[in-house]
């Protein structure tokens, strides 16, 4: 079985300040991590490799920088690693993103691709779903546990109320939630190896197939029209009450509210 | 000259510092108030490789270097004093003298082991009568036909008890002095060696340290460790080795405390102002942070220089001299920026402060590294 990942390099929001006066946040010097949900991605596919085996290989459009979080991911247990970055992908939205994956993934064989639902730096939940159009093949999101059974996978696809089970042919692809599990830690002779034994390999413009018009800047149909920080919401009240005590507090408040 | 770090030992220092924050920093309060051996967190370390970072692949280890090793050792350490030392007992003072100096088949039946988690390691030279004076060795092994017999008691070992697998020095003749002194390959279990007390201590206090008690326990000849009678060299270059593990540790400690009293003194305020304002906690702060740093770099030659040179006693001496005197200077001062709340048990600077003590004392004190430092210029 062959899995292909879908990761990005992303600040770890954790970290990240925002300046007081300009409002924009500050990058520098902000640590580098794989995406949350990739992550989680990654895992489901390094246990679907421990339990029935499996050849994992992680990839990753970006600037030259995101060898880091490739190298990660093999210290994790990925086996094969590749890094689509040139100057010509540069300014892409999800259109052009997901354009560029679907074309270097189409340079793999695979039977399962697994991307994040969605990057904490941009939260459009996008790409994942556009590669498997681009692909013509069956998606699933909102992973939260998958199981393959022969030729097919079977994913619980988690909403906020409830939750589907869905049966699909192999290939397809999933997007993970960061809930569908605990990542493992790298392992420090994982990490030698990442880097001493094991290569990134990189993938530019000519070694992809795909039309110019999709690509990079000039490829992306997005325009931003506005950008603003999020209004900041009232602060909570807080009340130290016994049980009965809470329920009362509560339904006073509904009702305050008219929605009781 | 470059003294930045490589980008996978910078991967290695991220993995550490996750794994300490999230794994170990949550139980230290509690290990050190209980006294309890980390047992969880070591098997956790076990699955992840930590046991055997700087052992070749070919026996299970996880083929990285000293400086990966001193840089795990560095990040349990500012966390969990307790738990920096047991990794650096383990890997220092018992997985590498059996790398070093063990047979093929000694290497397979228990190196194997301890580098792949299932077993813990611990060292066994100080005895009542011969702390820092080791060559004084009052533990007897006498051969008859193919056993050693085992005969007396070490004390304030390391990770004892709760180990599977100790070298334990011992007299094999007594009329060739230091040259009469022996290593072997102990396991647990063994009929005739037991667990005598286990100390009471002012820090790491969830490290296991007890006595072993040998009472005509039998070793099979098979587990002598290298010759007979060059024991007590293997200990000494064990030792050099070990003093890397320490001198990490106290490392770790000197940069927790200051990681710890930065973010203290930014959030505590006086007189109207965060104390971070006041010039006496900048003056103190730059000094402390430079003393870290200056440790951090002997630290790191040290480890370096244990997998390129052939002797390294001095910098290692060096190391575990500075950055111990660092770690007992550098956590008094944290715990003194903290003002009262610093000498309760709620900040961790007071468990950090009676830690670092040790680190002056244990594998060699600061007088004994002055000696072996000294000794090579004089």
């Amino acid at each position: 079985m062959k899995i292909i990942v879908c990761i990005k390099q992303v600040p770890d929001t954790n970290e990240v300040r925002l300046d007081p006066v300009t409002g924009t946040l500050i990058r520098d010097g902000v640590p580098s991590i794989i995406n949350p949900d990739d992550k989680s991605g990654l895992e489901a596919a390094l246990r679907l490799k421990d339990e029935i085996g499996a050849e994992v290989s992680v990839i990753s459009m970006g600037p030259p920088a995101a060898d880091a979080v490739l190298r990660e991911a093999m210290a994790m247990g990925a086996d094969k690693a590749y890094l689509v970055t040139d100057r010509a992908f540069g300014g892409a939205d999800t259109w052009a993103t997901s354009s560029t994956l679907a074309a270097a993934i189409n340079n793999l064989e695979y039977d399962l691709i697994i991307t994040g639902r969605q990057a904490i730096d941009g939260d459009t939940a996008q790409v994942g779903p556009q590669i498997a159009e681009h692909l013509n093949i069956p998606n699933i999101s909102y992973a939260e546990d998958i199981k393959v059974e022969g030729d097919s996978i079977i994913v619980k696809r988690q909403y906020e109320d409830r939750y589907h089970i869905i049966k699909s042919k192999m290939p397809c692809l999933i997007t993970a939630l960061a809930e569908l599990n605990e990542p493992r830690y790298m392992t420090p002779g994982g990490i030698f190896d990442a880097y001493k034994e094991k290569k990134v390999i990189i993938w530019g413009r000519s070694d992809i197939t795909v039309d110019d018009s999709n690509l990079g800047l000039k490829g992306s149909p997005t325009r931003v029209a506005q950008s603003f920080p999020k209004s900041i919401k009232a602060n909570g009240q807080k009340v130290n009450l016994d049980a009965d005590e809470s329920a009362t507090y509560i339904l006073d408040k509904l009702k305050e509210k008219y929605i009781f | 000259m470059d003294f930045t770090l490589s980008k996978e030992h910078e991967m290695a220092r991220t993995l550490f510092r996750n794994f300490a924050q999230k794994e170990v920093k949550p139980l230290a309060r509690e290990v050190d108030e209980t006294e309890v051996f980390p047992r969880g967190t070591v098997s956790k370390m076990q699955k992840l490789g930590f046991l055997g970072i700087p052992i070749q692949k070919e026996f299970g280890g996880q083929g990285c270097d000293t400086l990966t090793y001193a840089i795990c050792v560095e990040e349990l350490s500012k966390v969990c004093g307790t738990t920096g030392v047991i990794v650096s007992a383990h890997t220092s003072l018992c997985a590498d003298p059996i790398n070093k100096f063990g047979t093929p088949e000694q290497k397979e039946k228990f190196l194997r082991p301890l580098v792949s988690g299932e077993k813990l390691g611990a060292f066994g030279l100080t005895e009542p009568n011969a702390g820092t004076d080791a060559s004084g060795q009052q533990t007897k092994a006498v051969l008859v036909e193919n056993e050693y017999i085992l005969n007396g008691s070490k004390i304030f070992i390391t990770n004892g008890k709760e180990a599977d697998i100790y070298i334990i020095l011992a007299m094999t003749d007594k009329s060739k002095g230091t040259r009469g002194i022996s290593a072997f390959i102990l396991e647990k279990g063994t009929p005739g060696f037991t667990f005598g007390t286990k100390e009471k201590k002012m820090g790491i206090r969830g490290s296991a340290t007890y006595e072993l008690i040998f009472t005509d326990c039998r070793i099979p000849k098979e587990n002598l460790l290298g010759q007979e009678g060059k024991g007590f060299g293997y200990a000494m270059q064990t030792l050099d080795g070990g003093r890397i593990g320490i001198a990490a540790q106290a490392l770790g400690l000197a940069a927790g405390a200051l990681e710890t009293t930065i973010a203290y003194v930014k959030e505590r305020k006086q007189f109207g102002k965060s104390i971070s304002k006041f010039q006496n906690t900048q003056f103190k702060i730059a000094d402390m942070a430079t003393k870290v740093e200056a440790a951090r770099l002997l630290v790191y030659k040290a480890a370096i220089a244990k997998d390129t040179q052939k002797v390294f006693s001095v910098e290692a001496a060096m190391a575990k001299l500075y950055a111990s005197e660092v770690a007992s200077e550098v956590t008094s001062l944290a715990v003194q920026l903290h003002g009262g709340y610093g000498y309760t048990r709620e900040y961790d600077v007071e468990r950090m402060m009676r830690d670092a003590k040790i680190t002056e004392i244990y594998e060699g004190t600061s007088e004994v590294q002055r000696m072996v430092i000294s000794g090579n210029l004089l």
